[in-house]
């Protein structure tokens, strides 16, 4: 059907001085093609170098936006135009107050700060996801150093054993969301900071929407999932990422900006296969370290904040806090990468948990499991039964169950032979994870009869002992 | 170069005035000849950044549409915008300068206290070029084409 396209001033130079295009087609995305086949000028003012619709651009049929009906598979309607609305937006020049000066004056004094610097600062909007380990020292930082606007993303509540390195929580914080603690802290730093909260896990479906608004992504999280999401949103809109991970005893940093260099799918285009790679809940954390990479992450943020600097990008920083010694890989640009390479294939965020392979966990028939009470039960009817703890020798030093005998997960395929196979073994870990696959194992070996404990000895002390302590 | 009739900048001013100590922004239409623009209408929009009203200002895309159908019945065109400066320089920020457009005028009142003070008028030649201030004639009001095209 004929359509007509409405084409704001500034585009019609690119459509030969017309103020509308007809088009003949029955979808959005068919009128766009025909349009900047006929007006080939127009193609780089409405479309990005990945096909996708400028970020500045949006286009509506009647006063409906297609971002909200079926994008470019949205049918066209008789007699009702198609518009093309430039987005227009602007403001008046941040400005310092006088108390502001003072309390920036050891910025305002250096050279490459100045007075432009901080109000650069102070008309920035950086996101945060997490406001862990790394998001503590990110957030105090940036809100001392006077961003403007900062969001946090997080669903979490303060636990006892997050105090040993996020130091924007107290103790008093305990049980209470991070947000609230975070945001107290924050504008106890600096009251003139506004705080944006996300309550809620960032996913495919509201990490656009979220992540849109700011200039600045700085990634803080633990996991492969939002680590790909971060990224792969920060490539389509055109955002800088400041990453940053952290374990044991060991850190990396870098700086991901698709349009000037890597991301960090061109550094993993894969993620590891689940289990592979212990986050720190399992293999542990030196609480400072979070401390140095996120400040690390605080200082290239601000430095790309300033346009100041020799950022991290096409660079990973490694740096291992036991030798004390920082080392610097270069990174290249893949051009075969699926989001920011020549021939990109990802359009839009995908199934995360799918990609990394955290879908469908490997079940284990529910007659494998024993509950913490159960488990109670038999021993004080007196079952034969042999308690195999699979931790590490460190958390065995924390707590364990009595009569228990210790072979640590990695030992096991070595030591199997250590094990009677006409035993029940009941297997534990600290939370279930660890010894499911043992139990696995032991099967495949011929076991007649493992048993995983349900939910670890977390669940046992909750359930059944309180005077085992939760690490 | 505007051209832009007192009569239509002193409704810019009322606009920058009632909406203090918020931005206020709206439509200029008229006709473009060139880089001639001669303003006919100011119609005020409604500014949606309700979360930052005193330094921000955003045109809902739905009023942008509203208007481009409008102007197009009318043989008219959306040829700048205009936005108020609450309690600073009608000079544009940066933030201004990354969301400009080539082939606009952008207008800026400054408003202090309350009260309008200097009005001037801005562009931009290339995408990424700096921001020139245009000449505003009230001058001689170009005959107005016929708005049957």
């Amino acid at each position: 059907m004929q359509t007509e396209i409405l084409i704001p001033t500034p585009l019609r130079r690119f459509a030969g001085d017309r103020g509308s295009v007809e088009v003949d087609a029955s979808t959005v995305g068919e009128a766009f093609e025909k349009l900047v086949q006929a007006h080939p000028a127009l193609r780089n003012h409405l479309f990005g170098d990945r096909g996708q619709l400028r970020s500045y651009v949006n286009v509506f049929i009647g006063d409906e936006e297609i971002r909200h009906l079926d994008g470019d598979r949205t049918p066209l309607k008789e007699g009702t135009p198609v518009t093309i609305v430039p987005a227009i937006a602007g403001g008046a020049p941040v400005q310092l107050e006088r108390s502001e000066i003072a309390r920036y004056s050891r910025h305002l004094i250096l050279p490459e700060v100045g007075m432009e610097g901080q109000r650069r600062l102070k008309g920035a909007s950086v996101l945060l996801i997490g406001t862990g380990g790394l998001g503590s020292p990110l957030a105090m930082y940036l809100a001392a150093a006077g961003v403007g606007r900062i969001g946090l993303v997080d669903f979490d509540v303060v636990d006892h054993s997050n105090l040993q390195r996020q130091v924007i929580h107290g103790t008093k914080d305990v049980g209470h969301p991070k947000l609230a603690s975070a945001r107290a802290r924050i504008l106890d730093i600096n009251p003139g900071a506004r705080v944006d909260l996300y309550e809620t896990r960032l996913a495919s479906d509201n990490a656009e929407r979220i992540i849109e608004p700011y200039d600045l992504v700085i990634d803080g999280t633990d996991n492969f999932p939002t680590r790909y999401l971060v990224n792969d949103v920060c490539v389509l809109q055109d955002k800088p990422n400041v990453y940053g991970s952290i374990f044991r005893f060991e850190g990396q940093a870098s700086v991901f900006w698709a349009k000037e260099g890597p991301c960090y799918r061109c550094l993993y285009p894969d993620p590891p296969p689940p289990g592979l790679v212990p986050s720190c809940a399992e293999g542990g954390v030196l609480g400072v370290l979070p401390g140095i990479i996120g400040t690390i992450q605080a200082t290239e943020g601000i430095k790309l904040l300033l346009g100041r600097g020799e950022p991290l990008i096409g660079r990973l920083l490694l740096f291992d806090a036991l030798a004390m010694r920082f080392r610097e890989l270069k990174l290249r640009k893949d051009p075969g990468c699926p989001i920011c390479g020549d021939r990109p294939t990802i359009h839009a965020p995908i199934d995360y948990e799918a990609f990394c392979g955290l879908e469908a966990p490997a079940l284990h028939p529910e007659e494998w499991d024993v509950s913490p009470r159960e488990l109670k039960a038999r021993l004080e009817r007196g079952d034969r039964l042999v308690l195999l703890d699979v931790r590490s020798p460190q958390e065995w030093e924390i707590c364990r169950l009595p009569e228990a005998r210790l072979l640590p997960a990695d030992d096991l395929p070595g030591r199997v032979q250590e094990l009677d196979s006409g035993d029940e073994i009941v297997v534990y870990c600290k939370a279930g994870i660890r010894s499911a696959q043992a139990v696995r194992f032991l099967k495949d070996a011929g076991f007649a009869r493992p048993r995983n404990l349900q939910g670890g000895i977390l669940a046992w002390a909750d359930q059944v002992d309180g005077n085992v302590p939760k690490y | 170069m505007i051209r832009l009739p007192e009569r239509l900048r002193d409704e810019i001013r009322h606009h920058g005035e009632r909406a203090f100590p918020h931005e206020c922004c709206g439509f200029l239409v008229g006709e473009a000849e060139g880089e001639v623009r001669t303003i006919l209408e100011v119609w005020p929009a409604t500014n949606g950044r309700e979360d930052s009203p005193r330094n921000r200002y955003v045109v809902p895309p739905q009023e942008i549409v509203r208007a481009e159908i409008e102007c197009r019945k009318r043989g008219l065109a959306v040829v700048g915008y205009y936005h108020s400066h609450p309690d600073a320089p009608a000079e544009p920020s940066q933030f201004d300068r990354q969301h400009a457009w080539p082939g606009y005028s952008y207008v800026i009142v400054s408003v202090r206290a309350g009260e309008t003070a200097e009005l001037c008028c801005w562009t931009i030649a290339d995408p990424e070029g700096p921001f020139v201030a245009e000449e505003i004639s009230t001058g001689p009001k170009q005959t107005v084409k016929s708005a049957a095209r």
